[in-house]
């Protein structure tokens, strides 16, 4: 017993903080959800967080397929995260997740329909390959932008994700509309879907999605890339006086991160939603920035992290159908769990914690990099 | 947009003439749309160039916030909210008003957030301003399923625009400039104004002196006596306040309804418009303008279309790419502009006073 302890005693102060900020958010959504009910035709109801947060448990454990749901949404939520996260390493902030998302499940579609006749161990692999290598090519955009010019990645892939959304729609429309059908969309991928490993929608994507947690994570413990990658993010100037080449280094940082979004999207492509219309959901975006942060840019704390998102995800629509509590109530509980692993001096004064700061270290640098360059020193104060 | 493209667009125009003639008929074009062009500029600007401002205020003073978007999101459906609810018992004049309050002081309470957590807190500006997006983005959705789309019934509609007299806009060539400023809500119309105060306030007053002092070493101005928090705070608050009336004009002044996300990436072309501007208000309402230009030439194109050669060219291009103009423009124009302006040296970096670090 009392060796246990002391062996999860390390890996418990990391999590401390992370565990505390969701019980937190939790408790504050709850209020909020009390308060606005208060405005709606069922009227004031203090226990309606209790029947709602009961609902959003049950629909993602609560049965077979409610498991199998959580892991589903949880897949790509890891392959996000994963992208979100090696970015934060190095000192960058990918929030064009959900263009790279939508790019990397278009290619996936459009190669997918195309091989759709062909077996599944040919027309699969090779769809999920172009969905990672267009998600990698539009990650690469912002990278090179960022190492050359400088041009900050938080507002060059925002303005990517809006420009991809608008580009797909035109190419549905015009260039790959499949006959047949009364909306603009892609022909069926057919024998390209990822196979199905249990019940009715448990995909292989799941399996690819956990393998490259560990990949990422090999990559950034074991290779001196990743060696390379943590140490531009911790101090690209002392980076550069040690001989790496930060430049190269950013621009690659971002076309991995780029892959990793774009294979999110092909999963979800090949895996769920099997063709591409204009509209289909990109919240694996935002999520995949909660789903880093909540993980600390951690491969296995994105893991459970994924986990968690996932559930909410899975779990949301019975909740809004059963206590018509809204779906977008998981936004919230996500903005107030980064609020206070932000402002985790709230955390620890609530839940009287002493663990040590985990912090993102390389968050400094993403933010120094704001308008240009690194600030002269003397100025942090 | 090579000659050879141009020369695709119709078979037997393979002349060296070509490509200069198709610029003389796109200047051509330009004038022959100008007195539709004009007036929609400064309106599709208006958004961007409140949402400068904010950034302008907060970063001169050292603090980055990449939230103006869920702020002026959250501000547009608190402003359409208070209209949504008031105007019934209140009548819609008073209803508009007071959503317009609502709307600022939203923006200037999720001001004092954000200042809390940069400044006092010295949490990371891009978290701050990331979870104020994603806040946004769950709060207005969620009241929104909640209290609007169940009631099916509509806001206080959008506040009326003033009109210039017809003597004054059919004036040639100076009718569409006086449109352009004249022939605006409210709102749009203080754009010009604020801006202007901004800059004189930031370049020739106290108040401006310290603001670049806090934002540029805030340890040489804290030596002086300088309260750098409390300018920080100051700061953030009334620019968030400013980017709270760019959500008003969303809601109470542009559309008259509420969409989910409907600041639709605004608040991030207005930073881009404050790199572009080299964190000044003249120079961020110059690139809200240009960005408002292309979004305005994208709708523009669609309903009157050139004729001739350019026609045909420009029919070739789709709807969908003249949509995607304005966020390919910003990359560029980020890309280009960004290296060659100095943003404030303590720009996104908290400040903590020496032995409370």
């Amino acid at each position: 017993m009392r060796r246990w302890r002391a062996r999860l005693a390390p890996t418990w102060s990391k999590a401390q903080v992370p565990v505390y900020s969701i019980v937190l958010a939790f408790a504050v959504a709850a209020v909020v959800v009390i308060v606005s009910s208060a405005f709606t035709a069922s009227g004031f109801d203090p226990l309606l967080p209790f029947a709602a947060y009961a609902r959003l448990f049950a629909g993602a454990f609560g049965s077979g397929n409610g498991v199998a749901n959580t892991l589903v949404a949880a897949a790509p939520l890891m392959f996000g995260g994963l992208a979100v996260g090696i970015g934060l390493k190095a000192g960058l902030f990918n929030i064009g997740v959900a263009g790279q998302f939508l790019v990397g499940a278009f290619a996936a579609a459009v190669t997918g329909a195309a091989l759709a006749a062909a077996p599944t161990i040919v027309g699969m692999p090779l769809a999920m390959l172009a969905g990672g290598l267009a998600g990698a090519a539009y990650g690469f955009i912002p990278g090179y932008l960022k190492a050359r010019t400088g041009a900050h990645e938080v507002v060059t892939t925002i303005m990517l994700n809006n420009a991809a959304a608008l580009l797909l729609t035109w190419a549905v429309n015009d260039l790959v509309r499949a006959p047949g059908f009364s909306f603009p969309r892609t022909a069926d991928i057919g024998q390209s879907a990822l196979p199905i490993l249990a019940g009715r929608n448990l995909h292989l994507g799941i399996a690819f999605a956990v393998a490259a947690v560990f990949v990422i994570r090999w990559i950034l413990v074991r290779t001196t890339l990743g060696f390379e990658i943590r140490t531009v993010g911790a101090n690209p100037s002392a980076a550069r006086y040690a001989g790496m080449r930060p430049i190269f280094i950013t621009a690659l940082t971002m076309t991995i991160s780029g892959l990793l979004a774009g294979l999110a999207g092909a999963i979800q492509m090949l895996g769920v939603i099997g063709f591409y219309a204009p509209g289909i959901t990109a919240s694996v975006g935002f999520d995949s920035i909660a789903v880093a942060l909540l993980g600390r840019s951690d491969p296995i704390g994105i893991l459970f992290a994924a986990l968690l998102f996932g559930a909410f995800r899975a779990g949301a629509p019975l909740m809004q159908i059963e206590t018509s509590v809204p779906i977008e109530v998981i936004d919230i509980i996500q903005a107030l769990v980064i609020l206070f692993l932000a402002a985790d001096l709230i955390v620890r004064r609530v839940f009287r914690v002493r663990a040590p700061k985990i912090e993102i270290v390389e968050l400094a640098t993403v933010t120094g990099s704001w308008g240009a360059g690194t600030p002269p020193p003397g100025t942090a104060g | 947009m090579g000659r050879g493209d141009a020369a695709a667009g119709d078979g037997g125009l393979m002349d060296i003439l070509a490509l200069p003639r198709l610029v003389w008929e796109f200047v051509v074009y330009l004038f022959a749309v100008m007195p539709d062009l004009l007036p929609i500029i400064l309106s599709l600007a208006t958004p961007l160039a409140l949402g400068a401002l904010c950034g302008v205020l907060g970063e001169r003073s050292g603090v980055v916030n990449i939230g103006i978007e869920g702020i002026m999101l959250m501000a547009a459906f608190f402003g359409y909210l208070t209209g949504f609810a008031l105007h019934e018992p209140l009548g819609t004049g008073a209803a508009l008003a007071l959503g317009i309050v609502v709307a600022v002081a939203t923006g200037a309470l999720l001001g004092l957030l954000h200042a809390w957590l940069t400044v006092t807190v010295r949490a990371d500006q891009i978290i701050a301003g990331t979870m104020m997006n994603i806040a946004a983005f769950g709060v207005t959705g969620y009241l929104n399923r909640l209290i609007i789309t169940p009631s099916g019934r509509g806001g206080a509609g959008v506040i009326p625009p003033f009109h210039l007299p017809d003597q004054l806009a059919t004036l040639p060539f100076l009718g569409p400039i006086l449109a352009m400023f004249l022939d605006q809500g409210p709102i749009a119309m203080s754009v010009i104004l604020l801006v202007l105060i901004s800059q004189f306030a930031l370049f020739r007053t106290r108040w401006g002196l310290r603001t670049r002092a806090v934002g540029e070493h805030p340890k040489a101005a804290d030596t002086v006596g300088i309260d750098v928090f409390r300018q920080r705070y100051l700061n953030v608050i009334v620019g968030c306040g400013i980017a709270g009336l760019a959500g008003a004009y969303l809601t109470l002044e542009s559309t008259g309804s509420f969409q989910n996300g409907m600041t639709n990436g605004r608040g991030f072309i207005a930073l881009a418009a404050v790199i572009f501007g080299r964190w000044t208000p003249l120079g961020s309402l110059l690139g809200a303008l240009l960005f408002g230009t292309a979004t305005a030439f994208g709708i523009i194109v669609n309903v009157r279309p050139a004729e001739g050669d350019l026609g045909t060219l420009m029919k070739t291009i789709p709807t969908f790419w003249y949509a995607a103009l304005p966020y390919l423009i910003t990359v560029v124009i980020l890309a280009g502009v960004v290296g060659r302006s100095t943003p404030p040296a303590a720009d996104g970096i908290p400040y903590a006073k020496e032995g409370k670090g």
